[in-house]
């Protein structure tokens, strides 16, 4: 079935039995061969009761939708072997809703397949490129606009349109200044100062060195974080406060960042990873490593924080600390280096 | 048109005959829309399984378009801190982000909802995979080929943009997992040379997490992106449309036409069928399979981690190279260099997705091809290219695996270092034996081919010979295997110009000519041309003479 004669005279474009563009061989279509139900009026009546079925269930389920819609409670939970528990009214709706889209999708291209025609037709392409005619024409079109706009002659009216046009995306970007503060130095600085209270992370109590056992972890923040947080309504400052706390044997300590930067083996370290930002959390008492869950960069406590695997170029900042009158532990002073991923400026 | 009373005159009509010519006649008295509908309605599309891919992208967007507009009725992107208070009781009286308590209340409090939301995050999933396949497919049948290139670059932007559009509604929901991802996003830009820690703190208003972010990201994910992605689509199906689709080679096909079947009513019932497909099926997934059950990972805070995290698929092979990359750092005059950040999160990216987008370039250049091509090549026809392809997919896949790395390690209970030394070496290791290999397949059954049409297919029938030989008796291939493999065009490399022109004098120019022509010669090298019609015609004869004597001999056995 061809739609136009091809200049050819061949109904495929070809020309010797060869490809007029890539030479390969070209040959002949194969006859059609009819399917059952274009000779069988019987199988035609079943593929047209397939798809009429199919449809007709389709509306089934969207009225099956409708009643699980309204009648399955929202907040039954029912299990199913290997799917597991799921919210009865959530399988319901989508499980009809989701039939009924399908039905309608199956019953089309049950359809076209066994009913519309399947004989392949053949459609010359047309050429996707210009004449030189049209090339010249245009060509001509675009110089006399040119000409007539005196774009090329003018040159005062160029330059300064083009200066114009240079300039009027500054505005646009200037406009963005205030989507955010300059980084200014908060990047380098936490809240953590002299003599304030490490105190656990979910309950804000007051931490006892003799309360962590050796080879125990705690999670912890400053005292005056939660004040802090009520005040800025963000979480930035226990984006960078936050600690933990280790004790080891003072006898496995290797190095520390500063001199009795520990309180008798309890060592405090920043919690965010210093190659992107996570927080650090998977501790090996036997190893004293921590572990970032994120990229797997491994810091050793023991050993000054060093890292000793994984993608951080930066030790993890340890935290000095020491214990106020009542034994509570106090910070000696704030983070000496910068906590958390690097940054350009930070040298 | 002769006169000007003519041509604003409209040609007289005759009157509709049916109620849809009604319509018509009004919208063609508006429009003139007659001819255009016309091509429209009889346009021939080819058929092949590899073609609903591109489908699947489109139609998992529209999906994602109606998933997403049905969220935003009920998602509030704001990071203001309330006590949750909803219907799900293990989070019940927790402090968390409006984001995250009206994402819970989606799931929990309004019916459908989760199922809504479900049916969003795996339409995105089933997107960005339809779109990598899609681009798969199109690579290695060569369909980025003249006059398509333009497409190739569209199709390039939009897999970046599906990679951002799929990275910014998964940071939504403002949960433990999601707030985890744009930290890692957030320390990545800081690590960006001269601009960085500003570009950090303009997004994010501040420091991380901040409070601004959220609704940012709101009208990137809703409006910004899916407006770009929605007209880079329309481009890039009217021009599918334009230039005609792409066809593999058979019997009746050429460069020249297009065989297949009518847009109406074929494809109006096969295509807008699949969507229905599509749809339901996904539907259907989200019914059945729990994604993302954000409930179950808490509000984000900043001190807070699930272990194990792991991103959306089509993440993972940016969180594996950044899991890969040595921690390399440097600090030069004052200011910190991130080669373990930049490396993996914007340089490997950067190259992977701009020789990407140039691939049609490089490869016409290489190969010095500059014809039209709307016949596609089977990928073992294009040995060098398939190569590549397949180089670059391993390269790819195992970032994807490196990123899951914890998980690989704690499932065998291996050491995490030894994994990760383990593929910092293999990704160098097996995309150069991946080419090496896939080029030799190619190879072989390109040979293979060649056997077919020369000696025709085994039949499996073993014949012993009064000689005492066994013979397998082979039958020629039929017309349309024929067509199949016969459609390779032969391909000439580049010669290799001369470094010194006819007096002998050298040539400063020839140096970039004969690089060329050695990366053309490398891109044919080994290569297998299709059997002559002298050679098929010979092959043909003695396939028939043996099959004669063959013959003959049977009708003897069977005498005895």
């Amino acid at each position: 079935m061809n739609e136009l004669e091809h200049p050819t005279g061949d109904p495929y474009g070809a020309k010797d039995g060869k490809d007029l563009i890539s030479g390969i061989t070209v040959f002949p279509m194969e006859p059609h061969v009819p399917r059952k139900a274009d000779i069988d009026p019987k199988a035609a009546i079943r593929a047209e009761r397939q798809v009429a079925t199919m449809f007709g269930l389709s509306s089934l389920m969207i009225i099956l939708f409708i009643v699980a819609y309204i009648q399955v409670p929202a907040d039954l939970l029912i299990t199913i072997p290997v799917i597991g528990t799921l919210n009865a009214n959530h399988l319901a709706i989508g499980f009809t809703f989701g039939m009924a889209i399908l039905l309608i999708g199956l019953g089309a291209i049950h359809w076209a397949k066994k009913l519309m025609p399947d004989e392949e037709v053949i459609q010359e392409r047309h050429a996707l490129t210009s004449t030189n005619e049209e090339r010249a024409a245009v060509q001509s079109s675009l110089q006399r606009g040119a000409a007539e706009s005196g774009f090329k002659e003018r040159k005062i009216i160029r330059r300064s349109l083009l200066g114009a046009l240079a300039l009027f995306p500054v505005p646009l970007i200037v406009l963005l200044r205030d989507l955010g503060p300059l980084p200014g130095t908060r990047l380098r600085e936490t809240i953590w100062d002299e003599g304030i209270h490490l105190v656990t992370d979910a309950t804000y109590k007051k931490i006892k060195a003799s309360d962590i056992p050796l080879g125990g972890l705690i999670n912890a923040v400053p005292e005056n974080l939660l004040e802090i947080e009520h005040e800025e309504h963000n979480l930035n400052q226990r984006g960078k406060a936050s600690i933990i706390i280790v004790r080891m044997d003072p006898a496995d300590i290797v190095s520390q960042q500063g001199e009795a930067w520990d309180y008798q083996g309890v060592l405090a370290f920043s919690k965010i990873c210093t190659h992107l930002g996570c927080p650090t959390s998977l501790y090996q008492q036997r190893t004293h490593h921590l572990l970032c869950p994120c990229h797997q960069s491994t810091f050793d406590l023991s050993d000054s924080g060093n890292v000793v695997f994984g993608p951080a170029a930066r030790r993890m900042p340890q935290l000095a600390i020491t214990v106020d009158a009542e034994g509570y532990l106090v910070a000696q002073s704030g983070f000496n280096e910068p906590v958390g991923p690097s940054f350009w400026e930070r040298g | 048109m002769s006169t000007t009373e003519e041509s604003i005159q409209a040609p007289a009509h005759a009157a509709p005959t049916t109620k849809g010519g009604a319509v018509g006649y009004y919208i063609d008295d508006r429009l003139a829309s007659a001819s255009f509908t016309k091509r429209l309605v009889d346009k021939v599309f080819p058929d092949h399984w590899s073609f609903m891919l591109g489908e699947v992208a489109l139609y998992s967007f529209i999906i994602l378009l109606l998933s997403g507009t049905y969220l935003t009725l009920f998602f509030n992107p704001s990071m203001t801190e309330v006590i949750y208070n909803g219907s799900y009781v293990p989070l019940k009286g927790v402090k968390m982000s409006e984001a995250y308590s009206s994402t819970l209340a989606i799931s929990f409090d309004v019916r459908g909802g989760l199922l809504m939301r479900q049916i969003h995050h795996w339409a995105a999933l089933f997107f960005t995979a339809a779109v990598s396949v899609h681009l798969l497919r199109v690579f290695f049948t060569g369909a980025f080929r003249k006059p398509r290139e333009i497409n190739w670059v569209i199709g390039t932007l939009l897999l970046v943009l599906a990679l951002l559009e799929g990275f910014s509604g998964y940071s939504l929901p403002d949960d433990l997992l999601s707030g985890t991802g744009l930290r890692i996003a957030q320390g990545i830009m800081q690590a960006i040379p001269l601009v960085g820690t500003y570009v950090a703190m303009f997004l994010f208003g501040g420091e991380f997490p901040g409070t601004d972010i959220m609704p940012r990201l709101y009208s990137i994910h809703i409006l910004l992106i899916p407006g770009i992605l929605l007209a880079l689509i329309t481009v890039h199906l009217i021009m599918v449309f334009y230039q005609k689709h792409t066809q593999f080679p058979g019997p009746g096909r050429t460069e020249s036409n297009v065989v297949g079947f009518r847009l109406f009513p074929i494809y109006m019932a096969k295509a807008g069928g699949f969507f229905f497909v599509v749809f339901g099926i996904t539907v259907l997934i989200a019914a059945l399979v729990t994604i993302n059950p954000v409930w179950l990972y808490g509000p984000y805070t900043p001190s807070q981690v699930t272990a194990g995290s792991q991103p959306d698929w089509y993440i993972g092979w940016l969180d594996g190279a950044v899991r890969l990359m040595p921690n390399l750092e440097s600090n030069w005059f004052g200011y910190t260099f991130s080669w373990n950040i930049l490396v993996p999160a914007l340089v490997i990216p950067g190259i992977m997705f701009t020789a990407l987008g140039l691939y049609p370039w490089i490869e016409a250049w290489a190969t010095g091809d500059k014809r039209e091509h709307h016949l596609l090549d089977r990928p073992r026809n294009a040995p060098t290219r398939t190569a590549l392809g397949v180089m670059s997919l391993s390269f790819y896949m195992i970032l994807v695996i490196s990123g899951g790395n914890d998980i690989i390690a704690s499932a065998f209970n291996l050491s995490i270092n030894q994994i990760t030394w383990g593929f910092r070496f293999l990704l160098f290791i097996i995309p150069p034996l991946a080419f090496v290999l896939t080029k030799r397949i190619c190879l072989g059954l390109q040979r293979r081919d060649n056997d077919k049409l020369l000696h025709g297919y085994e039949t499996g029938r073993i014949l012993r010979l009064p000689s005492g030989e066994f013979i397998e008796i082979h039958e020629p291939i039929g017309e349309a295997e024929k067509a199949k493999l016969l459609a390779k065009a032969d391909v000439v490399p580049m010669e290799l110009p001369s470094a010194v022109d006819e007096n002998g004098v050298r040539n400063p120019k020839a140096a970039k000519s004969i690089a060329r022509a050695k990366l053309s010669q490398w891109f044919y090298s080994d290569v297998i041309p299709t059997p002559t019609d002298e050679e098929m015609r010979a092959a043909a004869e003695h396939a028939a003479h043996e099959l004669h004597e063959a013959e003959a001999h049977m009708k003897q056995i069977s005498n005895h």
